[in-house]
């Protein structure tokens, strides 16, 4: 019995020691072509642009490193409207999402049953159309003579928008109402998705175990679902929040001259305007603020392992 | 009243189909206006019903060529995307290493960037190196944003494997191409499908990387956009609604293949 098994043991302690020195390296050959191209293509230019936006010069005669930081605070003094304006406007359009997102995303984890699929795919099948032909339909619904703004006008809602400054008479495109509806609209999967995903991820016995303990379904909601929801919640924030504070296209279609956001302003200093150093910083800014603000928020929520 | 009971119950319901028909009224919007037949350059405003954009939809000078320019880029970004992420997925889930957390990192922020600064870093960087704006320079950032939503999608798939499906394979004297290609492919199979769907979504429909790093180059997307400030052909309808119809017939075809290797696991 011995021999039996002894034989083959021996043999295969041999073979099976080179192979595992070999595959020590293997991780590093898969990940090396991937995050050579991160590097390369996302690490790298971050430092050029850190460089870029402490040049000065012009266009004709070159930009030279002159560590002058104080593009940063031209920038800042110049454009903190737009600044502001990308936060608020970020802002109302995620809680918009979240607002607008959750009974969707509950619907399809829920009570959707054989039509889950369905509703699905009704949600995943805009990010296949061109996100830019749907931003331009905004125009035709929000239009001065379309049925929107004539129902808004009837029920005087766009007098209370009018008055908090959020739409301009009774009109409602070029306002920052149109910018906020187009934001919210563009960037709702991304907080459906999410949320589906961890309602979905809920076992539903604790639902009925809420109903035993006397729970109303307002209860169950408060106690259960939506402490059980915030890793869907924290995520769809920051997919919704993140884009849409550095998006240019919403504002630039839907709004006007005094809707523009921090992304605008990076847009035109870097391509019309050639101001390559300001555009830089105010990007640089942007970034920074982004980060940080998600860093807090993720603290905050308690939901690090989210990352 | 049965009414209010009836509403009160069913809250979550019709709250939920509002949003759905707020997520769908452009499109249906789109697609009514692509059998518009507009007065001026703009196709904002509805006038008469025709199909002649339906009947010749390249009758627009430029626009189908940034059509398979666009679809050429998504194809080739896909691929890149899809087999760079597919490696680093299986790297990240299947061995321990140094630097993990760093390398996760790494893959995290592009997702967690505004799409404006990693295009205007990177148009930076092109700028520095003097490289020629157009479909390289194009090719190169989407396979760079794309790569991180591919990790994301493979990595899911590949982290909920049973790696005893590989062993028992290597025990049935599979070699380790044989146990790869026979075992492992096939179950990571619907997540790498997924993350090379979204890859493709996301590169083809990407407007803000590719309007700073494009030069005189004109994908799709930037040719609607140059058209809302020229005049908006209802050509650009059909396509929209036409790409519709495919994505649903996609996600369609990629749920029920999924549906099906699930169940075969």
């Amino acid at each position: 019995m011995t021999t039996v098994t002894d034989t083959p043991a021996a043999p295969a302690g041999k073979t099976a020691r080179p192979p595992r020195k070999r595959g020590r390296l293997v991780p590093y050959w898969l990940l090396l072509p991937g995050l050579l191209w991160l590097v390369v293509f996302f690490a790298l230019p971050m430092v050029y642009q850190a460089s870029t936006s402490i040049q000065t010069g012009s266009l004709e005669d070159g930009f030279k490193v002159t560590w002058h930081f104080a593009t940063y605070w031209d920038a800042l003094a110049d454009y903190w409207p737009q600044f502001l304006r990308s936060v608020l406007y970020a802002g109302a359009a995620t809680i918009l999402c979240l607002a607008l997102g959750y009974p969707l995303a509950y619907l399809i984890a829920f009570r959707a049953g054989r039509w889950r699929n369905v509703v699905l795919i009704l949600v995943i099948a805009p990010f296949f159309t061109s996100f830019l032909i749907r931003t331009l339909a905004w125009k035709t619904i929000l239009s001065d003579s379309g049925p929107v703004v004539s129902t808004l006008n009837a029920l005087h809602i766009l007098d209370v928008t009018s008055w908090i400054g959020m739409t301009d008479g009774d009109r409602v495109l070029a306002t920052p109402l149109a910018v906020i509806c187009g934001l919210t609209y563009n960037f709702l999967p991304f907080m459906i998705l999410p949320l589906y995903t961890s309602l979905e991820r809920i076992d539903g016995r604790l639902h009925e175990a809420a109903g035993d303990l006397y729970a109303s379904p307002a209860t169950t909601f408060r106690k259960v679902t939506f402490p059980l929801s915030m890793p869907g919640v924290v995520s769809g924030t920051l997919l919704t929040f993140i884009p849409a504070a550095g998006d240019y296209v919403n504002a630039d279609l839907l709004g006007s001259t005094d809707t523009r956001m921090v992304g605008n302003v990076i847009q035109t200093q870097f391509l019309r305007i050639l101001d390559y150093p300001t555009a830089a910083a105010l990007s640089f800014i942007l970034m920074a603020a982004i980060l940080i603000m998600v860093t807090v928020y993720i603290r905050r929520s308690g939901t690090e392992d989210l990352v | 009243m049965p009414f209010v009971r009836w509403l009160r119950r069913n809250l979550v319901v019709i709250a939920g189909l509002v949003t759905l028909g707020y997520l769908l009224l452009p499109n249906v919007i789109v697609t009514v206006f692509s059998f518009n037949k507009p007065k001026g350059r703009f196709n904002y405003e509805w006038q008469q019903f025709s199909l002649d954009a339906w009947t010749n939809p390249c009758g627009v000078a430029d626009m189908c060529g940034s059509l398979s320019l666009s679809l050429q880029i998504a194809l080739w970004a896909t691929i890149g995307a899809t087999v760079l992420g597919t490696m680093i997925a299986f790297a990240l889930v299947r061995y321990r290493f140094r630097a993990r957390g760093a390398v996760n990192s790494l893959i995290f922020l592009p997702m967690a960037m505004p799409e404006v600064v990693m295009a205007a870093s990177l148009l930076t960087l092109f700028l520095n190196m003097g490289a020629q704006l157009g479909f390289w320079t194009i090719l190169i950032a989407h396979i760079m944003f794309c790569l991180s939503f591919v990790v994301t999608a493979v990595k899911a798939r590949v982290m909920s494997m049973d790696p005893r499906l590989e062993q028992a394979a290597q025990d049935l004297y599979a070699g380790p191409v044989q146990t790869f290609v026979r075992v492992t492919l096939p179950i990571a199979a619907p997540g790498i499908a997924a993350g090379a769907l979204l890859a493709f979504a996301l590169s083809f429909d990407d407007f803000i990387i590719t309007n700073f790093n494009a030069g005189s180059t004109v994908t799709f997307p930037m040719f609607v956009w140059g058209s809302a400030q020229r005049g908006t052909p209802v050509q650009i309808n059909v396509i929209g609604t036409a790409m519709f119809i495919v994505a649903v017939l996609l996600v369609l075809a990629a749920m029920l293949i999924g549906k099906r290797k699930n169940k075969a696991v």
